[in-house]
């Protein structure tokens, strides 16, 4: 089931008189999400993912603009109408019932010719408990599990009236940094074997890089990019999306573009074609950075940490907006410590810059 | 801890508390029983020198007493009958009240309004209102003077003689039971509505979500939900019942029945009954009684609520 939102806008009245400063929770977000796909939506604390959920889910109104489920229109169709599976932020398990009850409860509501009788509906709990492997678990209530487990039956009972979408809000929130890992896993393979057309809403890009299939990064209400996760973390549009992606974060330096050379300070350290003279932001990846002898960018070198497989170049520049400037570099590169300063040079695909005033990203070509 | 050093100090801070406390509470329950288990006590008697038998005259006697079985009766009857109505008749109002935003908190107020009010005060409005079909100016013409009456004549039904002289025992306690429920509700719907706030509304969310009709979500999530709140308007229903009393006085004055009826005497009204008559031992052997009663009451509430009460 595709799932595709029309110019869908969400504006919350202001709540103090005074200010009369309503909030513009989603601002005009179209997109098309394709059938069987995994979207993350990404962004920081309060910039609307849950609330374009929750208009998703029916359970809040859109001020303006269309949501379709495949042809049909279900802006206007109450929530249990849709056929969508909700994960809360919490979770919200049934405190009272035990894990059969909960995931058996959506089946009980089941009305008219889609009414189950006792064994199909105990069937079908069972399957979906063995998809979130919690089988075991089934008698037990939910404040007997842990943070991993009740998530699981969280998920069970958004799958088990095998719903056309599936979202989840921040799922793995509550989860310690091991689980995490594992559930976001599972999550992903309980997707690929339901094909069940899921949107996932996190703050934390990596999670979202690392599961989805597409991730759509938003700001203050407002769409910022969308795209595969590894076509977004190659070609960010803008400065806030380039920042927000990528760990360690990408390394932000002041600096200009004259006469076909990029200056940090002092140093050129690229020569580009087709770009007018502008002050700029640079970005560059960590690993985009290569210590070399001949290196073009100076830096202030302040420390190595060694990582295992790779090592992280610690050094500063005072052109740089980031406390310090980061290169991920091999572990078997040795670096003269010795020496007060540091030369890199810069590949060019790891190197993008922005420009000053509206931070959109300014292309170039490399000369 | 404390040192020990100090701990005079902390006796010296409490011994307010204390002494209050032995004297106002710790005493009279001592001496209840004291004068429960001597036979024929009685106040004036012991103020001139009488002395009294160790036993339980007082409680045979009690239970012997006619009067007795008829508290026993009518206070459980009223128990009974109100503690359910009421309690669901509090939930309902409640959710209601927790579902419509305009106007709640004056809808609140309303509510919680015969809880502030004097329960006596409220008896003789309600007695009122129930009251008695009568004959105007000395002429033939049947006329309804209370309100309830008017209404059941608007409504083309018969006017019932609720509590005048001439009134069934059943319309008597009819009565009673409206009055309770009505007075009960304030309370309980207070305290339901502060549970029913303090619900998480992602639970309401995901049974939407899961496609649950109204009754349900009440039956299979707010109650549930509720259920310590629940229990503990029942529970404190029960004892305020078996202490029935005040309500009875209002509505029938102190002779506790209808002019010539039967009496509606509850088991509060039996030992004021009984200490007005200097019969002070047979008062404290029904007041303990009242007490078993409560505490059975209390027990079996508890074994029920801890099977359905969920966590
Ligand atoms: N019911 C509401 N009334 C008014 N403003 C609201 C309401 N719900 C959300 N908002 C505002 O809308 C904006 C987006 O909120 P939303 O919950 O969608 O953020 P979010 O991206 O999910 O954030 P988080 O990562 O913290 O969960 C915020 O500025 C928030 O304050
Ligand atoms: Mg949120």
């Amino acid at each position: 089931m595709k799932v595709v939102l029309e110019n869908l806008t969400k504006i919350f009245p202001s709540r103090d008189k005074k200010s009369g400063q309503e909030v513009i929770a989603v601002n005009d977000f179209t997109f098309e999400i394709p059938d069987g796909q995994l979207v993350g939506l990404l962004g920081p604390s309060g910039c609307g993912k849950s609330t374009t959920l929750y208009m998703i889910s029916g359970l809040q109104k859109p001020s303006s603009g269309k949501i379709y489920f495949g042809e049909d229109d279900v802006t206007e169709l109450s929530t249990e109408n849709r056929g969508i599976g909700l994960v809360f932020q919490n979770y919200a398990l049934y405190p009272h019932m035990t894990v059969k009850q909960n995931i058996m409860f959506p089946l009980q509501n089941l009305k008219g010719k889609d009414k189950l009788t006792k064994d199909e509906m105990l069937e079908r709990t069972e399957n979906a408990a063995r998809l979130v492997q919690i089988d075991e678990l089934l008698e037990r209530k939910p404040s007997e599990l842990s943070g991993g487990q009740q998530q699981r039956v969280a998920i069970a009972r958004a799958l088990v009236k095998m719903p056309r979408v599936l979202l989840l809000d921040e799922p793995l929130s509550n989860l310690d940094a091991r689980l995490r890992l594992q559930t976001r896993e599972e999550i992903r393979r309980i997707q690929k074997e339901t094909g069940i057309t899921t949107i996932f809403v996190t703050h934390d890009q990596e999670e979202a890089m690392s599961i989805s299939d597409i991730i759509v990064v938003m700001k203050l209400g407002v769409v910022q990019q969308i795209g595969e996760p590894q076509s977004v973390y190659d070609d960010p549009k803008n400065l806030f999306v380039a920042k927000f992606l990528g760990t360690p974060p990408i390394n932000v330096l002041e600096g200009k573009v004259e006469n076909g050379k990029v200056y940090i300070g002092d140093d050129d350290v690229l020569d580009v074609a087709g770009v007018e003279d502008q002050d700029v932001y640079i970005g560059i990846r960590p690993e985009g950075l290569e210590p070399s002898d001949d290196g073009r960018l100076n830096c202030t070198i302040n420390n190595i940490e060694v990582m295992g497989r790779d090592a992280s170049v610690v050094a500063s520049n005072s052109a740089s907006l980031n406390p310090v400037v980061r290169a991920i570099i091999n572990s078997d590169v040795r670096i003269d410590t010795t020496k007060q300063t540091i030369k890199f040079n810069v590949k060019p695909h790891k190197f993008f810059l922005f420009n000053k005033e509206t931070e959109e990203r300014v292309y170039f070509e490399v000369n | 801890m404390v040192e020990s050093r100090h701990q005079w100090k902390a006796w010296l801070y409490l011994s307010p508390a204390i002494i209050l406390l032995l004297i106002f509470t710790v005493w009279p329950i001592f001496n209840t029983l004291r004068m429960a288990f001597l036979d024929g006590y009685g106040n004036m008697a012991a103020i001139g020198g009488r002395t009294f038998e160790f036993g339980i005259d007082n409680f045979v006697k009690v239970i012997d007493y006619k009067d007795f079985l008829l508290c026993l009766k009518n206070t459980a009857i009223l128990c009974v009958a109100t503690v359910p109505i009421s309690t669901i008749l509090a939930l309902l109002i409640a959710v209601a009240l927790n579902s419509i935003k305009p106007l709640q908190k004056t809808l609140q107020t309303i509510f919680f309004l015969p809880y502030v009010t004097n329960s006596i005060a409220i008896g003789m409005v309600f007695a009122a209102m129930f009251n008695i079909v009568g004959l105007r100016d000395g002429g033939t013409n049947a006329q309804t003077w209370g309100i309830i009456n008017n209404a059941i004549e608007f409504f083309g039904g018969e006017p019932i003689n609720w509590i005048n002289a001439g009134s069934t025992y059943t319309a008597n306690i009819f009565v009673m039971i409206v009055y309770i429920v009505w007075n009960a509700l304030p309370f309980k719907i207070l305290i339901l509505l502060g549970g029913l706030q303090s619900i998480n509304k992602q639970y309401y969310d995901a049974a939407k979500v899961d496609g649950t009709r109204k009754f349900r979500v009440l039956t299979r999530i707010t109650v549930p939900l509720l259920s310590p709140m629940l229990a503990y308007v029942i529970i404190t229903g029960f004892i305020g019942g078996f202490k029935e009393y005040s309500s009875i006085i209002g509505i029938f004055g102190d002779k506790m029945s209808a002019p010539g009826g039967e009496s509606l005497n509850t088991m509060v009204g039996f030992v004021y009954d009984a200490l007005a008559r200097d019969r002070q031992g047979r008062a404290c052997a029904a007041a303990l009684i009242l007490f078993v009663i409560i505490l059975i009451v209390t027990l079996i509430n508890n074994k029920f609520i801890k099977k359905h009460v969920h966590y």
